[in-house]
């Protein structure tokens, strides 16, 4: 089987693959960094959102021999060094950003590339951004309530709605 | 899915060569075709990943015309084309989400020809020209019906050039679930006249509507449409919207393109 490797939230690693094996799959399987979940496996949930070469991809519809020499960061990447949470899952726990959490990786992954690019976002330009990621649970509110707090913005006009 | 070769050439002539193989089929972002396999509804021998080709993504202005590498993901052109042609960047932006917009790429989105894609109705309202490792292809003799092009077996789209209009405007009527057009204008106005694509209607994939064009030609308003319709003989019919609503909205939308172009 053909040898893929890649740097996985800073670490060099490597498996044997197949063609068809997913990102999502060599994460989970091979490495069982099973922070990243598969929801719907049609790229339309965002549940298996990563970043490959600090870009948002939907790790279900990537395959892993694609990503062979790049750069990905999971949400087990997202923690501090010392092992507590990063701003932005903080800020998930602080505003109740999640009820059954099967989301969160993906919607913590989506936050993360979108306050990279931009690192004020209005609240119309979190929920356009998270388009691509659905949550059943919260109604959104408070997802983007805890985005908006992560990026260090003042937030108790839409807290109080 | 069934399983295959996996093979990601550099150069665009590595990928022509791993093409030459039996049922090998090109992988451009994969947001089309990964999903497709998954159904099992196509089953290539090798697949041949267009994506480690540093040589087919870029964005740059030539000569009024914007060349975008084949293999540049759409927020790669909404980001560097924002200054350059504004409605292309526009259209970028919008297309799915933006995880499937660091993956898709515009010459996938060509090659495929979906009815409902955004590309399309940009490269024919633009008279883009569509380059690949053999030949240059017009844009209205490259798109050939719904998920028909004029693409020989293996060839690859490297670059696409978009002559930059004075004036264009794209709208995009969101089907919100799939976030395809449900119908889609992009209008665009050259000083040799204007041109109007629509994406998201037709059975056969994009077209111009040529009676538009001609008003629009003589006097650019939306009131010079006014007096048209569009037979809806021939489009698509689903559970979204009747073969008359799109008929509608095509004039709707154009109408709306024109008000709006910039």
């Amino acid at each position: 089987m053909p040898k893929v490797s890649m740097t996985v939230n800073g670490k060099p690693v490597s498996g044997e693959v197949e063609g068809r094996t997913l990102l999502v799959q060599f994460l989970r399987e091979t490495l069982g960094l099973t922070g990243t979940h598969v929801g719907c496996d049609t790229s339309q949930c965002g549940a298996c959102t990563v970043h490959v070469g600090g870009k948002s991809v939907k790790s279900c519809t990537t395959f892993a021999l694609d990503c062979d020499g790049a750069e990905v960061a999971t949400i087990e990447g997202m923690a501090n060094a010392d092992g507590s949470l990063g701003t932005i899952q903080q800020a998930f726990q602080d505003h109740h950003g999640l009820q059954c959490g099967f989301c969160t990786p993906g919607m913590v992954m989506s936050a993360a590339a979108l306050l990279k690019e931009n690192p004020k976002p209005t609240e119309a330009e979190v929920r356009h951004y998270l388009e691509g990621n659905i949550c059943r649970c919260t109604g959104y509110h408070n997802i983007v309530k805890a985005i908006l707090a992560a990026s260090g913005q003042d937030i108790s006009a839409i807290a109080a709605e | 899915m069934y399983n295959f070769d996996f093979e990601r050439p550099s150069t665009v002539d590595e990928a022509v060569k791993a093409l030459q193989a039996e049922d090998a089929q090109a992988l451009g972002g994969g947001q089309t075709l990964i999903p497709t396999l998954k159904q099992r509804l196509a089953a290539p021998a090798k697949l041949v990943s267009l994506a480690g080709i540093a040589a087919m993504r870029f964005v740059k202005t030539e000569g009024g015309k914007l060349c975008v590498g084949g293999g540049t993901p759409h927020a790669v052109v909404a980001d560097e084309a924002a200054k350059s042609f504004p409605a292309l960047a526009k259209l970028a932006a919008n297309i799915g989400d933006p995880a499937v917009r660091n993956k898709g790429t515009v010459g996938g989105s060509l090659a495929n020809n979906d009815p409902s894609a955004c590309y399309p109705s940009a490269a024919l309202a633009c008279g883009a020209t569509i380059v690949t490792n053999s030949r240059e292809i017009t844009a209205d003799d490259f798109f050939q019906g719904m998920f028909e092009t004029a693409l020989e077996e293996g060839e690859i789209i490297t670059e696409v050039r978009f002559p930059i209009p004075q004036a264009a405007n794209y709208q995009k009527f969101e089907q919100p679930a799939s976030r395809f057009a449900l119908t889609g204008i992009f209008v665009a106005k050259y000083p040799d006249g204007v041109r109007v694509a629509v994406t998201g209607a037709s059975g056969d994939g994009v077209f111009r509507w040529t009676e538009a064009e001609k008003a629009l030609s003589a006097n650019f308003s939306a009131d010079a449409i006014a007096g048209l319709s569009v037979d809806p003989d021939g489009m698509i019919e689903d559970l979204h919207g009747s073969a008359a609503y799109r008929a509608h909205l095509v004039k709707v939308l154009t109408g709306r393109a024109v008000t709006a172009a910039r």
